[in-house]
């Protein structure tokens, strides 16, 4: 199952109509697709717009992969989840969010190697394409909690008196 | 020590709750804009506040009135939030009611301070950014939530 997730608050019509048209590559894998307010309509799948918190950590421990926008909400479960996560940043310029701190984020952590990153509507087709050819592996794992440094700096700020 | 930790939905959640371990040994109220996150944080005190991160101003005063009245019941000796909006406005208040204050700014920022964040080095405490290019005299990197 591949879960497409996309926040709750903006659509992202770029990214569920580019997923809509390269369907027919994707085999006969399951779609659970979330997005809010989308004026495209998808010819291939359903459109969900609100998921419960519950229901949505069911469909993240079933997803093979994930694919979304770049929030640090979903990288981060994917991280958590050691799940492949395949990202496309909103861009301001097409009224997908207020600026540009998706790409900046989705570019720093390519950077890093922990995500695969779309940075346009066709190089995530030709990765969804090659997807039954070469899957994507989960790159980077974490455990439940910040790092060390952040914790203990916070304890000793919190337990100042 | 009792605490209050804020955070809109999202992102900002999810990193405000990887920083549990920070708050062990002390009473925490967690507060957040979806009631329904009550299930996130079982066994805590939890509290919903009107979204305001549309910036819608009617929005933004209810938003503000309710924070303003829960860090007036709860008391909370320390304010921690990872943003957005009502994060601010508890920082705002906590600076208004000599609460101590710490602003945590999400990990997503990576080229720059948030809005929120930039305006919350004139009221918190403690800044954090999670990108050591970020960091500077007022605002200090130490690690980030995710390693």
């Amino acid at each position: 199952m591949i879960f497409v997730t996309t926040g709750t608050q903006i659509p992202f019509d770029r990214l569920i109509r580019a997923i809509d048209e390269v369907h027919p590559y994707l085999g006969d894998v399951e779609l659970i697709v979330q997005v809010a307010e989308s004026v495209y309509k998808a010819e291939n799948f359903k459109i969900q717009e609100f998921i419960a918190p519950k229901e949505f950590d069911d469909y993240f421990d079933r997803a093979e992969l994930i694919i979304s926008h770049a929030g640090m909400g979903t990288i981060i479960s994917a991280f958590v989840k050691n799940k492949p996560i395949l990202v496309m940043p909103r861009l301001a310029k097409y009224g997908e969010h207020r600026n540009d701190h998706q790409l900046a984020t989705a570019t720093r952590f390519d950077e890093l190697g922990y995500i695969n990153v779309a940075y346009t509507e066709e190089e995530l087709k030709e990765k969804l394409k090659s997807l039954q050819r070469t899957p994507l592996k989960p790159l980077f794992n974490i455990d439940d909690y910040a790092s060390k440094e952040l914790i203990s700096s916070l304890q000793s700020f919190i337990n100042l008196k | 020590m009792k605490i209050l930790a804020i955070a809109s939905t999202g992102g900002h959640w999810i990193q405000l709750l990887r920083l549990k371990p920070a708050f062990q040994d002390n009473d925490v109220v967690f507060v957040s804009t979806k009631p329904n996150f009550a299930s996130t944080v079982k066994g805590y005190d939890f509290h919903a506040v009107p979204d305001a991160s549309r910036w819608n101003k009617m929005e933004l005063i209810r938003s503000f009135f309710k924070v303003w009245k829960l860090i007036s019941t709860t008391k909370p000796d320390v304010i921690i939030t990872t943003g957005a909006a009502p994060g601010l406005m508890a920082i705002i208040v906590g600076k208004i009611r000599n609460i101590k204050t710490v602003w945590v700014d999400s990990i997503a920022n990576a080229e720059k301070l948030s809005m929120s964040g930039r305006l919350a080095t004139y009221f918190s405490d403690k800044v954090y950014t999670q990108w050591l290019h970020l960091a500077n005299d007022k605002v200090v990197f130490s690690g980030n939530i995710i390693q």
